[in-house]
């Protein structure tokens, strides 16, 4: 007799805890690929998987076995004209007749290659990142609450039934109701017992007696063990939790100075961090500002895609961020980050300006604030004046230099690495 | 003239599979199967897809195992390599337990699944039942308890200890792993009531042990003589895993327990690793008999044979050895070789037949390759069975690699003065003692630093490999003291590894 079974319907991904032991005990050689993906990638399938490459040596089980050497005898099939005594000069490289045997694996001497998923990879791209400094905390909305005790109730569903509390009830309410008809029930019985041993003859009066006592115990008897009442149910409320928000201004300088490959550096910059905000940090708000001569908020489409092109005034970006934080996040509700991407070109006179902005008007109020400069070349007045700012704010300002598409990520991971507590 | 008027219908024509189908081949395979005298636990046929089928091939073929991630490696490899076309998954898992689970791929064609049956569910389930082996060393009726039993308890302890404590003891018995087997002694009977039962004694009852065995309390005077305190262990010991579980001083008693479960399941797989070309050969043998005799009954269309002979010559096909796809003697082809060939040796001897086998020449086949089938083993089955026949059609020959001879010289080939010689080697080819190094525990130091000595005693001079050293760690980490390795040739020293590494200490002289 045999049984058949289709196992295919509830089995999906039974694999997936070895997979992700094997994963975390390679975390670090996952992190330096997808670093490498990274940088390589072109902008549009920055969040792809990715298949990583591990040495072979790396990742051995070591057993004992026996290496090629000694003397070995080997059958072998398919003799085509050997006989016996012939002498054949040694197989290079293993393999063939009599070489050492070929590796059985399949594997061969390759490295270890395998695929990780997108969901994967971004895990790996962010981990261990946060947002520096992310101290406000607001009751803020009605989305996050958390579930607490509130004492019992006589409503609820079965699976909060609180049976301590149930049965106590219980035994109150039979205590209340049947104690009178006990306490009547006991005098009864002490006065039939009295009866039944002075005066057996009145036979009248034991009936009567003995009736009262009948129904009394009756009466005790239907008194329900649990009744619907006594059920109490534990009460759980929720209650909302503080959360804080955070607004990310993501300023990108868009000026004439700025060329292609510049710009497309920025433009991965702040796709980084985009996708960095969206994956772990669910209420985030982006802000973006371009900025030439004057700054505008637009959207993500206009800001990534977007040509336009003009001269370079810095401070118009800063004085729109100024004042949109003063219309629409109120600063003692909202965490504030600022990043800056810019080639570090700058109105004459403009830095100055922006000296001024920042120190006075936005990093009082700000958690964190990174500049990041795209040029090879030497620093500017823009720079300089940053400089300045940093030596004022030294835990909330940081500034650094991109030079090629291969430092954006480290750089990112400067920025926004967690730090002790 | 005499045409029978109701002539067998085919069960069915098309490629595709049902579970009603498959049912009923089940059905008449069966049927057949104890016609034949095949004698077989009962089955349990489970369809599974890809993905499930690569789970199963990377953790050993288990429906359930323990969490590690070898097997996570293994499976992304495999995974890997199938999504790349580079490899195609078996087309069957079984697994040696009472009932005995068959896993057939839902992406086989009725045909495959036929074949999967035959070959699965009668040929290898019998083998199991059958084989003394299997009989003497597994416990078919225990071993899915077991294995529950070895799951639930890795997993408390990762829980209690931490996944990565846990990680690194499983590590190291892996490395050990081929040397947790007894080779002769036979094991105590596997039950999970028992073993939850008597887990909790033996870990206070080992834990005692150990400790009289490290004692450190001085001896009184009386028995001062150091020398006279008899060595330990009193013999070489094989089992290397046993030994640890039983002395090594520094484990904690949850390391023992997972050293155990480890070393259980090393020794319910050494007769799948000792019979694998009898195993296959026997259940190759068997899907060709039961799905020729369906043919012959008209059960089968002849496309279905067809498909079915394509599949079955590719599983049994063998390169020669100057073939680029040349990887070893499939056993799959010698296997079923030797099985038809006993068969054929039965029914129609030849003169020479008479000559080697006169014991079963010409005698009942069946009878006689159930009894080859329960009392060998690969090595004493091709040492008794291997006839001059399939030697010559295997074209065999036998060559002597030597590293000090600059060349390979042809010992035999398949000629009357070769057949002895080639059986003989082609046995020891399966001869496990051979495969593995040899390496044995010949010392402890107890009253002195505690460390391990082993000996390794080559054969014919074959060296350890590079990955001696690291896996000298893992045991290291399980002792807890120094270990020293000897690879011993001809009663002489010629290289010793230890750990921690003699050369990583700083030279006394120096400083």
């Amino acid at each position: 007799m045999s049984y058949l079974i289709d196992r295919r319907l509830n089995a999906k991904n039974k694999s997936a805890v070895n997979r992700q032991r094997f994963i975390r005990r390679y975390k670090k050689h996952i992190k330096k690929a997808v670093a490498d993906a990274v940088s390589s990638r072109s902008i549009t399938d920055i969040e792809k998987g990715e298949e990583i490459t591990i040495p072979n040596d790396d990742i051995q089980e070591p057993v004992f076995s026996h290496s090629p050497g000694g003397k070995r005898t080997t059958i072998h099939p398919g003799n085509k004209e050997f006989v016996k005594g012939d002498k054949i000069p040694r197989p290079k490289g293993g393999g063939g007749a009599g070489g050492s045997k070929a590796s059985n694996t399949g594997e061969g001497m390759d490295d270890f290659a395998f695929q990780i998923t997108q969901d994967e990879f971004l895990e790996f791209m962010f981990d261990d990142l946060e947002l520096p400094n992310l101290v406000k905390r607001q009751l803020a909305g009605s989305d996050t609450f958390k579930y607490k005790r509130a004492g019992y109730s006589t409503v609820g569903t079965p699976n909060q039934i609180n049976i301590v509390r149930s049965l106590r009830a219980a035994n109150a309410r039979r205590i209340a109701l049947g104690s009178p008809s006990k306490k009547k029930l006991a005098q009864l019985q002490q006065q039939l017992e009295q009866l039944l041993e002075e005066h057996p003859q009145q036979s009248d009066k034991i009936r009567q007696l003995e009736e009262q006592i009948e129904q009394l115990s009756a009466k005790v008897k239907r008194i329900p063990f649990l009744d619907t009442f006594d059920i109490k149910y534990n009460l759980t409320v929720k209650e909302p939790q503080p959360t804080s928000k955070a607004v990310m201004f993501c300023i990108m300088d868009v000026s004439g100075s700025m060329n292609q490959a510049t710009k497309d550096m920025a433009k991965r910059f702040f796709i980084l961090l985009y996708l960095f905000l969206q994956r772990n940090y669910d209420r985030t708000d982006v802000v973006f500002i371009r900025h030439h001569t004057n700054a505008a908020e637009v959207d993500e489409e206009e800001f990534f895609y977007s040509r336009e092109t003009g001269g370079t005034i810095v401070s118009s970006a800063l004085s729109l961020m100024k004042n949109i934080m003063d219309t629409r996040y109120p600063t003692s509700e909202w965490n504030i980050y600022g990043a800056q991407a810019s080639d570090g070109d700058n109105w004459d006179n403009d830095s100055s300006r922006c000296y001024d902005l920042l120190v006075n008007e936005i990093m009082p109020h700000t958690q964190h604030y990174s500049y990041v400069e795209i040029s090879p070349r030497e620093h500017q007045s823009l720079w300089h004046e940053y400089e300045q700012v940093k030596s004022q704010f030294e835990d909330t300002f940081a500034t650094q230099q991109i030079i090629q598409p291969s430092d954006i990520y480290p750089v990112f991971r400067e920025l926004f690495q967690r730090r002790p507590a | 003239m005499n045409q029978p008027q109701l002539k067998q219908q085919p069960i069915s024509t098309g490629s595709d599979w049902t579970f009603e189908l498959i049912q009923q081949y089940d059905e008449v395979i069966g049927g057949l199967a104890q016609e034949f005298g095949l004698d077989t636990y009962p089955n349990q046929i489970e369809i599974i897809n890809s993905e499930q089928m690569m789970d199963a091939y990377s953790s050993s073929g288990m429906p359930l195992f323990y969490h590690h991630w070898s097997y996570g490696k293994h499976f992304l490899g495999i995974e890997n390599n199938y999504n790349r076309g580079q490899m195609g998954l078996a087309y069957e898992i079984v697994i040696n337990s009472n009932p005995c689970i068959a896993y057939l791929m839902e992406e086989n064609s009725m045909t495959m699944q036929a074949l999967v049956i035959a070959h699965a569910c009668y040929g290898h389930n019998s083998f199991f039942k059958g084989n003394y082996l299997f009989r003497a060393w597994t416990e078919a009726d225990s071993i899915i308890d077991y294995l529950v039993f070895a799951r639930n308890y890795i997993a408390k302890c990762e829980e209690r200890h931490g996944v990565d404590a846990v990680e690194k003891i499983l590590d190291s018995c892996h490395a050990l792993m081929n040397y947790g087997v007894d080779r002769y002694k036979r094991p105590h009977p596997i039950s999970t009531t028992e073993e939850m039962q008597r887990q909790h004694e033996r870990e206070v009852l080992l834990q005692q042990q150990v400790n009289d065995l490290w004692r450190t309390i001085p001896v009184t005077k009386s028995t001062t003589a150091k020398d006279k305190l008899p060595p330990f262990p009193e013999e070489p010991q094989e089992n290397l895993l046993y030994f640890l579980e039983k002395n090594a001083p520094l484990l904690e008693p949850w390391h023992r327990e997972i050293l155990r479960i480890v070393r259980k399941i090393a020794q319910y797989f050494y007769p799948q690793r000792q019979t694998q070309v009898m195993n296959e050969g026997w259940a190759c043998f068997w899907h060709y008999t039961l799905l020729n005799e369906m043919y012959d009954r008209n059960l089968v269309t002849d496309g279905f044979m067809m498909e079915f002979l394509q599949s079955h010559t590719s599983v049994i096909f063998q390169p020669d050895f100057d073939s680029p796809y040349y990887s070893g003697i499939n056993p799959y082809t010698l296997g079923f070789a030797m099985m038809m060939d006993i068969r054929r040796i039965c029914e129609n001897p030849t003169d020479e037949d008479r000559q080697w086998f006169p014991d079963f020449a010409g005698s009942n086949w069946q009878e006689t390759l159930q009894f080859a089938m329960r009392n060998f083993k690969d090595e004493s089955f091709i040492q008794q069975f291997l006839s001059p026949k399939v030697m010559r059609d295997l074209k065999l020959f036998c060559a002597l690699d030597d590293d000090r001879l600059s060349e390979i010289e042809i010992t035999a080939i398949h000629d009357d003065s070769g057949y002895q010689i080639i059986r003989e080697h082609l046995a020891g080819q399966y001869n496990m003692g051979d495969k593995e190094p040899n390496i044995q525990i010949t010392n402890i130091d107890i009253r002195g630093d505690r460390s391990m000595r082993l000996e390794h005693r080559q054969h014919n001079r074959k060296p350890l490999n590079d990955y001696s050293q690291e896996t000298l760690k893992h045991l290291h980490r399980l002792w807890g003291f120094d270990i020293h390795l000897d690879s011993i040739q001809d009663g002489k020293v010629v290289n010793s590894y230890h750990c921690p590494d003699i050369n990583d200490y700083p030279d006394p002289e120096n400083e």
